[in-house]
């Protein structure tokens, strides 16, 4: 078994996978990309090559602008809540007290629910005549009158990232719990003999041994929470007046409610390549928090 | 290998033998799981149809409205998927320029030109040709609360859109209601159906000569309605994010005095199982403007038609022409009212709804269609955009129509 022939066997033993995955990623996107240089309608004409139009259109549109905007606010703050409030939840469920095990259980329920009842489950939540949300907030006096959540483009976003982070912080939390789990006992008994406080344990001792899978969770997140359209879509279709459209919607109205394919692929390819630079950014951070750590 | 053989043999036969005597024929339909038909009403017609017909099956499947028009293109897209599918007013341009539905012109009997009224054909025509039979005759109606009517003094419901105003501020200053009138105005084509009715009773139009004329006149009227309404607290602040069954619900809740919906309100706000109003409904034309109109109307109308892809268009017409065939039709007539002219004075469709069917005999008759042209999608998503600014204040009415005439979002 020299090395030649383990290489060969890799590759023999993988083939299988590779021609799967070429035929349902690859093919499908190389002929977004020819798509994207073209004027294709959905039904009906192949289109002809058209060059850059597609994608000079795009940028000069505000609807594109808008829904850039949209999306990289939805991405970052929901984001950013999710590993916040995963990493405190993890730190508390990794506390030992009694029930903790069914607390564990339960923080699973709302990250399994299917994204379509939770979203349904939001809305129900926010309802301008009925809603919990508001029917909470005018008893403890917070608010005067109920009001409407997802039909005021001031609200609308936030009320969004609220349900999609709910949704989500279970992810994060429980790759933080497992992290937690593998700090070693006796660092963190050194560390508390030296005299570092809460806060300085977890800078100094904990930290370092969540950055990795924390960095794994941020950019399985991310990627998600860039693509994001079934809670917006079912919640408020990108509305009230398109304050909600995110880069996923506008890409399914472009090409599928309004035909429009070549366009609506430029478009998909353009979020692709927002997303492939996010994961190489992080690729290389984790690259380089795990050379600092090993 | 022989064995194998022998298998395969004993398979191929057991399969044939599995098959019932009689080639099954099966046909799938699309429906929409809102408004007019219930579910239920689409169910049991079906069954009446598959009993009289034990050779068809019929697999029906019910996506929300806002859901059927991409979903009936995606089909025609990959190729294959529905035979028969419900189809809304505005679609057969689109619809029939992409070779998604069958003409069905030379299909249609004598029987249904003469039995069906004029006006309901404009539901599945496009360049003289039909696309498919028109099954849901609908319009918006304004429903209004007379309890809420005669404790505010007010003795007959308004026939214009600023009398309505006056009797909506009359209502809310004796301090009945906070917002006596409720909307679908959601971003959706549903602001676009209530847009279109106050379109009509402005006078205006939404193309001429193929250039967009929503912005000035009549169009810009019907939006500015919208805004004062809105803003002077007389609209319901919520209408913005409702659709129909919203604005139903606000409704037979007693929460509103006027509401715009279509004709399966009206009796299912009258079942004390979902209703706190029955017996106090009042129906009528959506009013006009004075000098402009005396009623308006959009055309919400919709058809069933086959698909091109379908491989069995026969028994697919079968199964339409049972659909929308007048027994049928008169059987369902509570929550949508048939498309059969000689329907409308039969005892048996009108008994217990004189006063729906009296308005819909207004109604029907001054229908007022919504754009025909392939790109109406897009230009609806641009309306609804424009109609929303202007309702929360981003633009003002000229301005939003202005920008969505020239079709920058």
């Amino acid at each position: 078994m020299n090395a030649g022939w383990t290489a060969t066997r890799a590759w023999l033993l993988m083939l299988p996978l590779l021609i799967v995955m070429l035929s349902v990623i690859g093919w499908p996107f190389f002929d977004t990309v020819r798509l994207s240089f073209t004027d294709a309608r959905l039904v009906g004409t192949g289109g002809d090559f058209v060059g850059f139009a597609n994608y000079e259109r795009l940028f000069s549109s505000r609807a594109f602008r808008r829904a850039f905007l949209v999306t990289t606010q939805f991405a970052v703050v929901s984001v950013l809540v999710e590993v916040v409030l995963g990493v405190l939840v993890a730190l508390l469920l990794y506390q030992n007290f009694r029930g903790r095990n069914v607390l564990r259980a339960l923080l699973i329920l709302p990250w399994a629910l299917p994204t379509v009842v939770n979203a349904l489950l939001w809305r129900l939540i926010y309802n301008p005549e009925y809603g919990a949300l508001n029917a909470l907030l005018v008893q403890i006096g917070l608010l005067d009158a109920y009001r409407s959540w997802l039909g005021d483009p001031n609200s609308a976003l936030v009320a969004l990232i609220v349900a999609d982070a709910w949704k989500n912080f279970p992810l994060v939390a429980l790759i933080s719990l497992a992290a937690l789990h593998a700090v070693p006992h006796d660092i963190k008994a050194a560390a508390i003999v030296d005299g570092a406080g809460a806060l300085a344990r977890f800078r100094f001792v904990i930290l370092p041994y969540l950055a990795g899978p924390l960095m794994v969770a941020l950019v399985l997140r991310t990627i998600e929470a860039f693509k994001v359209f079934d809670i917006i879509w079912i919640m408020t279709r990108g509305g009230p007046a398109n304050s909600t459209r995110t880069l996923s919607i506008l890409v399914y109205q472009e090409a599928f409610s309004f035909q429009r394919a070549g366009s609506g692929a430029s478009l998909a390819l353009i979020v692709t390549l927002a997303i492939t630079v996010l994961a190489v950014v992080y690729v290389a951070l984790i690259r380089k928090s795990a050379g600092a750590q090993f | 290998m022989h064995r194998s053989k022998n298998f395969l043999a004993a398979m191929l036969v057991s399969t044939a033998m599995a098959h019932p005597a009689i080639a099954e024929t099966n046909l799938n339909a699309l429906f929409m799981a809102q408004a007019a038909y219930s579910e239920a009403d689409v169910r049991a017609m079906t069954d009446a149809f598959t009993a009289a017909n034990p050779d068809i099956k019929v697999s029906l499947e019910f996506v929300p409205y806002e859901g059927l028009h991409d979903k009936t293109l995606l089909a025609r897209g990959s190729g294959s998927g529905y035979d028969v599918v419900l189809f809304d007013v505005i679609w057969p341009a689109e619809f029939a320029e992409n070779n998604v539905l069958l003409d069905v012109t030379d299909r249609i009997t004598q029987e249904m030109k003469d039995g069906v009224l004029p006006g309901a054909w404009t539901t599945v025509e496009y360049n003289a040709k039909r696309y498919g039979m028109p099954w849901i005759l609908d319009t918006k109606y304004l429903f209004y609360n007379m309890e809420i009517l005669a404790q505010a003094g007010i003795a007959a419901p308004p026939t214009t859109w600023a009398e309505l105003s006056e009797q909506a501020k009359a209502i809310k200053d004796q301090g009945i209601l906070d917002h006596p009138i409720v909307w679908s105005w959601a971003q959706a084509e549903a602001a676009i159906c209530d847009y279109t009715t106050l379109v009509s009773a402005h006078g205006g139009a939404f193309i001429v000569d193929g250039a967009p004329a929503f912005q000035t006149g009549g169009g810009l009227d019907a939006l500015e309605y919208m805004v004062d309404s809105y803003n002077s607290g007389l609209t319901n602040p919520n209408s913005k994010e409702y659709l129909e069954e919203d604005v139903r619900r606000v409704f037979q809740n007693g929460e509103a005095a006027f509401a715009l919906n279509w004709t399966y309100m009206y009796n299912l706000a009258n079942d004390p199982n979902e209703s706190r109003v029955v017996g106090k409904i009042g129906v009528a034309p959506a009013p006009g403007v004075a000098g402009k109109s005396a009623v308006s109307a959009v055309n919400g109308s919709m058809g069933l038609g086959i698909t091109a892809t379908s491989q069995n268009p026969d028994a697919a017409w079968n199964y339409i022409t049972f659909m929308t065939s007048q027994p049928t039709q008169n059987a369902y007539a509570r929550l949508s009212l048939p498309i059969w002219a000689s329907s409308y004075d039969d005892p048996a469709v009108t008994a217990g709804q004189e006063d729906m069917i009296a308005a819909a005999k207004v109604g029907l008759a001054a229908m007022y269609p919504r754009p025909t042209t392939a790109g109406y999608q897009e230009m609806s998503a641009t309306l609804q955009q424009a109609i929303q600014e202007a309702l929360l204040g981003q633009a003002s009415p000229a301005d939003a129509l202005a920008m969505a005439a020239e079709g920058g979002l």
